[in-house]
């Protein structure tokens, strides 16, 4: 018998039935929580095809596949010219193109961040609700970052492939767009977050609006916005690294056409190289970043 | 120190105050030649870019005017007669990002603690873990798509295996922070009241960090609906097998509806996710 019952005292009872009422109803929530999550888990499996036969039938081919994928290096001939199997310049034969890839990339990723942060900016003064000009033009502009950013850049990749030709300029405004609305929104709310005093002031000292933006806000946003337009450009560089799978340049062409066709050592070797760049890019906007952020704390 | 109080200042006082703060009077010839060399290292840098790109007005005035014609034909959107197939492919997208995420963040839980650093005090192997998770992530979901196509064959199948083996790094890099943020005291209290190491992850840290688990799930669950809706551009099933073949035949009619199908449904996602997590954090705090 449940000892709250043996004590006969009305309030422990009381109690303890409060108590059991609470955990059953407790249980029964996540009972319902979790026949939703199966449910929900089944029709997904269901709807994408990922039967436990399938996917059992196809591990072991996948584990294979990247097995081949892995270069075959051997310890005796690893620093042997390009000629020896096993060997690092065996793996990595054509060097001197895929860098040439990689910094086409990168450059596109760097060009398509500047495009992106300066329409981005153009567009943040309107679209930040302390200093709009007015409701209308706040809601224009916050709409159309929204739309911008919304659509994913490989989707405008493919539709300026057709407008642009192929090549890098089509993957450039594809990653551009998608970043001015990404960066748009950030912009706008560092904008927001801005002391409104200097504001105040310029526009007291009969300044126009584009002077108060220049002179009273921007000096207080800049560390942040190069702080965010070096994140986006992290982000970029990977997307511009596949961005070439659509026609639209860079590293993601020859990618493409070597997953295509199953040259399995190349892939991992341009996967590694790529995996290298975007980590020096890593690094280095970390240590960029830190030093602006220092310079928006030492101003304050 | 006493500023000068009378009413006309000296060109005397200028020159000592310019001496004393030089700062105060603009820059300094050397940062301005520091400056005007990184103008200049700019502006050659963004005009070589735009030589090297091929870059001209005309090229950009074509290509804007090709553009035009496309919009133009894109009014008034319409599905088209396999609307059926359209919106099979959206179920497929939002299937494959639940999945993938859901697998991802359960396989990531275990990683995450074997990352933590005071869960796992052997550092050689934390952080050999740690920079082969960030070797995984830079590695874009696209790339494992077209990888797991060539694995697994065509379908959705490999779209759920590319969102799964492209979140693991991130979200095991983000469980295994919030980890380390964890408080100490409860892990203690359950050590100290006899219970083992097990015990004390599983009662003393795993409910603080369950609710942020969850809600970084459940971010990762919208991005990938963003994501898993372009996976298709590389035959890895859902809605982008869809907009790519409507693109190659150019019925841009039917792709502005799966664009704004595709935004729609992002939307919603979006939403209700948004209420889940809201309502399960303020549950579980």
């Amino acid at each position: 018998m449940n000892p709250a019952y043996a004590t006969g005292l009305p309030a422990v009872i009381r109690g303890e039935e409060a108590f059991l009422a609470a955990r059953r109803a407790k249980r029964m929530q996540a009972l319902l929580g979790g026949a939703i999550l199966l449910v929900c888990l089944v029709a997904a499996a269901w709807v994408s095809e990922a039967r436990p036969a399938t996917l059992w039938a196809g591990l072991p081919r996948i584990g294979e596949y990247f097995a081949r994928i892995l270069p075959d290096l051997r310890w005796a001939s690893l620093f042997a010219n390009a000629e020896t199997e096993g060997s690092i310049a065996f793996w990595m034969y054509r060097l001197p193109e895929w860098t040439a890839l990689i910094l086409e990339t990168a450059n596109m990723a760097a060009l398509a961040t500047l495009m992106g942060s300066v329409f981005a900016l153009a567009f943040a003064f309107p679209a930040a609700r302390n200093i709009t000009p007015s409701g209308f033009v706040y809601q224009a502009t916050r709409r159309l970052l929204e739309a911008l950013r919304t659509v994913p850049e490989i989707v405008y990749a493919l539709i300026f492939v057709w407008a642009f030709g192929i090549g890098p300029l089509a993957g450039i405004l594809a990653i551009a767009l998608h970043s001015a609305g990404a960066n748009g929104k950030l912009f706008a709310e560092a904008i927001e977050n801005a002391d409104l005093r200097p504001w105040e002031a310029v526009r007291a000292a009969g300044g126009s609006w584009v002077q108060g933006c220049r002179y009273a806000i921007l000096p207080q946003v800049l560390p942040n916005i190069l702080s965010y337009v070096l994140l986006r450009f992290e982000v970029n560089i990977r997307s511009a690294s596949v961005i070439g799978f659509v026609g639209a340049g860079g590293v993601g062409e020859e990618l493409y056409k070597v997953i295509s066709f199953n040259y399995y050592e190349e892939i991992s070797a341009i996967v590694l190289l790529i995996i290298l760049t975007v980590s020096c890019v890593d690094l280095l906007s970390e240590r960029l970043r830190h030093a602006a952020i220092g310079r928006l704390e030492a101003a304050r | 120190m006493n500023t000068p109080r009378a009413s006309g200042v000296m060109n005397a006082d200028i020159a000592t105050w310019r001496a004393r703060m030089p700062a105060a009077f603009g820059a300094t010839p050397a940062r301005r030649a520091l400056r005007a060399v990184g103008w200049t290292i700019f502006a050659v840098w963004l005009v070589g870019s735009l030589w090297w790109f091929d870059i001209t007005p005309q090229r950009l005035w074509a290509g804007l005017s090709g553009l035009g014609t496309i919009i133009v034909l894109m009014v008034p959107p319409s599905p088209g007669e396999q609307w059926v197939e359209i919106l099979q492919g959206m179920a497929e997208s939002v299937a494959m990002a639940f999945l993938g995420t859901f697998m991802a963040a359960i396989v990531a839980v275990p990683l995450g603690f074997l990352g933590a650093r005071n869960i796992v005090t052997a550092t050689l192997w934390r952080f050999s873990l740690r920079r082969v998770l960030d070797g995984f992530r830079g590695v874009d979901q696209l790339i494992w798509a077209l990888a797991y196509v060539r694995a697994v064959g065509l379908g959705p199948l490999a779209g759920v295996l590319a969102i799964f083996t492209a979140d693991i790094a991130v979200l095991a890099k983000l469980y295994a922070e919030a980890i380390e943020n964890a408080e100490k005291k409860q892990a203690e209290g359950v050590v100290a009241a006899g219970g083992g190491r097990l015990a004390s992850i599983r009662f003393g840290i795993l409910p603080q960090v369950a609710p942020v688990m969850l809600a970084q799930a459940l971010y990762f669950f919208e991005s990938n609906t963003r994501s898993a809706t372009i996976l298709g551009v590389v035959g890895a099933g859902g809605i982008g097998l869809q907009i790519a073949e409507r693109i190659r035949v150019r019925h841009w009619d039917e792709v502005a509806f799966i664009i704004l199908l595709m935004i729609a449904t992002v939307a919603v996602i979006d939403f209700i996710s948004g209420r889940i997590r809201r309502r399960l954090i303020g549950a579980v705090r």
